[in-house]
């Protein structure tokens, strides 16, 4: 933990309500900057109004997030997403994926092929560069998303559940892609999940949330040693910790 | 992890998929996609049986051949020793994507085949009432397909299913779109509910912890032109732990076994 570093992102007394439903509940918690953080709750815990008003597609009712210290503002901070479904544009080739999150932020054109050419290596879809989404195979189309997002080289990254339908093996497999990424770049990662197993799995603390309305149940520092071990008693601990703060079925 | 030769085979068999092929024309013309391949094997008694196997493997392609919807290229599918050559309410059938009908309520939902082989009112009611109360809907009824969540629309899906008391159940990743807890939550009601009312099943999936959760048996499947790769008999106890270190041993196991496509 790097306490005594300003963190990367604060979030203060966030709050929403719809009408009179409360949904989030005064929370508030920091990332410190290259920490991959993850965030687990039960089923219907409103993660995604938690996620939206984290990245102010919604306003919250009450509340702050700061980041580096200042409000977030979208077009001053880099803010990547990676949702569940594959948000590639179809329209355009895999090299022209990677560079639009540049593009629209007016990065000079040198600049965005020397990004779109270094993340494409990265993960491994050089050869690919010209093709089109529908000509890739599912754990392709992950990785152009992954790529667009890094090249950004963001503040910060939020991932909502973007394994949930995959095989085993090729879950395995894009969860230690994206850690060595996350080791090699040290962005800051948000990661949220209901897969238990998956956030013991890949973070360096997990943040619980409880039930509507949501708050912060308890957060869980994660030092197991990486490459983690599904199977090792230090990590069945663990998970049976959360699965209890968490299981409601 | 032996080869299947124990307890399990010893009982009739309800299923028979005899070197099963199937082929479909290729998109580029002239050739041909093979998706099955010499697909062998029995389903006994009251056995519950799960393929298993990675994503575009060719297991709906497969399980819609056991049920009828589709015809093999290469070999045939007995049931009880007669051939199959098209859909029939002894083999139930239940999909990924709920199929219930949006207009009707889940009582409607659940009577629908009953209803459409003419049976009296008083044995549907009843009938009705009994597999609802199974699933765990009891209340429910008047409720429409909308009304509910993820979990509850795939209870009813199971609950239509059993209502026609099909002789085989077959279910083509029944909870592959819910959540990772809610999955948890099905796969223990499934468990429950044929423990209660034991069917013979066949139960498609691409999660391992799902297939360890509830098989007899699994029968692990290679990338196209599938085949059977190997065969392990699952012989613990139910309700099954998931972090037990024996489940994680075969979980293991079975995934490094398990061809990888990226």
């Amino acid at each position: 933990m790097q306490e005594n570093k300003m963190p990367k992102v604060q979030v203060r007394g966030l709050t929403k309500q719809f009408g009179d439903l409360l949904v989030l509940n005064n929370i508030s918690f920091d990332v410190h900057a290259g920490e991959f953080l993850c965030i687990v709750g039960p089923t219907g815990c409103g993660k995604t109004t938690f996620l939206n008003s984290l990245t102010k597609l919604y306003q919250p009712t009450a509340g702050e997030i700061l980041l580096d210290g200042e409000p977030v503002d979208l077009k001053k901070h880099n803010i990547a997403y990676i949702f569940q479904e594959y948000s590639t544009m179809p329209w355009l080739t895999v090299e022209e994926n990677v560079g639009f999150g540049l593009d629209i932020k007016g990065v000079e054109k040198e600049k965005t092929k020397a990004l779109v050419d270094e993340y494409l290596d990265i993960v491994g879809l050089t050869k690919y560069r010209r093709y089109y989404p529908e000509q890739l195979s599912a754990s392709m189309l992950q990785r152009v998303v992954i790529a667009r997002a890094f090249a950004t080289q963001p503040d910060l990254l939020l991932m909502d559940e973007p394994y949930g339908q995959l095989d085993i093996q090729l879950r395995y497999h894009l969860e230690d892609e994206l850690i060595s990424l996350w080791q090699r770049t040290g962005t800051t990662v948000l990661f949220i999940t209901h897969n238990i197993e998956e956030a013991v799995y890949m973070g360096e603390r997990i943040l619980v949330l409880t039930n509507k309305p949501t708050g912060i149940k308890k957060a869980i520092d994660n030092n197991l040693p990486r490459p983690r071990d599904i199977a090792s008693p230090d990590f069945v601990k663990l998970r049976n910790e959360v699965t209890d703060l968490i299981k409601w079925w | 992890m032996e080869r299947a030769e124990g307890n399990v085979k010893s009982a009739p068999a309800v299923l028979e998929c005899r070197n099963v092929g199937r082929s479909f024309d290729s998109y580029d013309g002239g050739g041909k996609n093979e998706v099955l391949r010499g697909m062998d094997f029995e389903v006994h008694e009251n056995e519950f049986l799960v393929l298993f196997g990675a994503g575009q493997c060719g297991k709906t392609t497969l399980l819609n051949i056991l049920a009828g919807l589709d015809m093999p290229t290469e070999g045939q599918v007995l049931t009880r020793g007669k051939k199959v050559t098209g859909p029939a309410p002894e083999r139930g059938v239940v999909y990924q994507k709920t199929s219930l009908f949006p207009w009707m309520t889940v009582e409607e939902n659940v009577g629908f085949g009953p209803k459409v082989r003419h049976m009296p009112e008083n044995e549907r009611k009843a009938r009705i009432k009994k597999y609802l109360e199974l699933v765990g809907l009891t209340g429910f009824e008047k409720s429409y397909p909308s009304q509910l969540s993820g979990g509850m629309r795939q209870r009813v899906g199971i609950a239509r299913a059993y209502a026609n008391q099909p002789d085989i159940m077959l279910l083509d990743e029944p909870f592959g779109h819910l959540d990772a807890q809610t999955r948890y939550m099905m796969e223990e009601e499934l468990q429950r509910i044929w423990q209660k009312e034991k069917r013979t099943v066949v139960f498609v999936t691409n999660n391992i912890e799902e297939a360890l959760f509830l098989a007899d048996r699994i029968i692990l499947l290679t990338n196209c032109p599938t085949h059977i790769k190997e065969e392990y008999i699952i012989d613990m106890p139910h309700p099954r732990d998931y972090v037990d270190p024996e489940f994680l041993r075969l979980r293991q196991l079975i995934t490094d076994n398990m061809d990888l496509t990226l």
